[in-house]
């Protein structure tokens, strides 16, 4: 279901919640799908030995991957445009994340309208781990 | 990252939907995606990004006979050199952007090219000197056309990202 330019006002918000309790599987079955095997997400011994980080910590692909089912589930299936994160800080096993779209433009472009999106997640402490835009062609 | 072919299969795109965490149908049922706008099964908006997969060099895959830097008998494979400083921050990712010119779906077949990007230096506050480099890749189908391109920025720290 796509959204209707009709019914969007700049300001309005999106929000949900993406993990609870994240997993250090769930890592691991984002390491494996996504081909990024960095032992800093999966290897526990590596990370604390020798990279000196206190646990694995997720890619920020991962964040990127799970913020990006909240916009999907608002704007709707093969309707972004433009997506692009900043990851601000480190997301852990045992986080709990949320994250919020606020729109901030509705346009017109070649007959269509478009809708562009600020996009930030946070933790649990209320520390923002991405922040972002997208953009998508809304009805 | 050159990839000259990175073939986007509906398995693929369903592990892929898993390990973000989206169980939307659109990614894993094809009786299901039919019926919607997009006609059919599409990919993740980040999925372009296991392209990694298709990379014969990619340097954070393991690769049989050849040493890797994570953890088996010792905490790392590989015994670094001197002058690593406070160990190692290495490599993190900072920023990714996509633009989409359309969606990926099972059955294209990619290329991806990556095009030269900029390198610049920062100080840290938590994690000393950062060093940025950006990537530029373009993702195009089995016509050319241009469907994704992609833009990432990776930063190697002088040391650890301090939790503090």
């Amino acid at each position: 279901m796509a959204l209707k330019a009709s019914d969007l006002k700049v300001g309005d918000t999106h929000t949900s919640r993406l993990v609870e309790d994240l997993k250090r599987t769930q890592l691991v079955q984002y390491a494996g799908a996504s081909g990024d095997y960095n032992p800093l997400h999966t290897d526990e011994l590596f990370t604390t030995q020798v990279a000196g980080y206190p646990s694995v910590f997720a890619h920020g692909m991962l964040t990127m991957g799970m913020t990006g089912k909240m916009l999907t589930d608002y704007v709707g299936d093969g309707r972004l445009t433009k997506y692009g994160v900043r990851f601000t800080s480190q997301v852990w096993p045992g986080d709990t994340l949320d994250s919020t779209a606020t729109v901030k433009s509705v346009t017109d472009k070649d007959g269509g309208k478009l809708v562009e999106l600020d996009i930030k997640t946070v933790n649990q402490n209320g520390v923002e781990v991405l922040s972002g835009y997208a953009e998508a062609r809304v009805d | 990252m050159a990839v000259r072919t990175f073939p986007v299969e509906a398995t693929h795109i369903l592990m892929f939907a898993r390990s973000v965490g989206d169980d939307n149908p659109i990614y894993a049922d094809a009786d299901y995606a039919a019926k919607t706008e997009a006609g059919g099964i599409i990919a993740p908006p980040t999925f372009a990004q296991a392209s990694a997969q298709f990379d014969p060099d990619y340097v954070l895959r393991p690769k049989p006979g050849k040493p890797w830097f994570g953890s088996g008998k010792n905490p790392s494979g590989v015994v670094r050199g001197e002058g690593g400083g406070g160990g190692n921050g290495g490599g993190l990712h900072a920023e990714q952007h996509f633009e989409y010119h359309r969606h990926l779906k099972p059955g294209d077949v990619l290329t991806a090219t990556a095009l030269p990007g900029k390198t610049w230096e920062k100080e840290g506050r938590r994690s000393g000197k950062l060093i940025f480099s950006e990537n530029v890749i373009e993702y195009r189908d089995q016509n050319g056309e241009l469907v994704i391109t992609a833009r990432g920025v990776g930063v190697r720290t002088e040391r650890p990202v301090d939790q503090k």
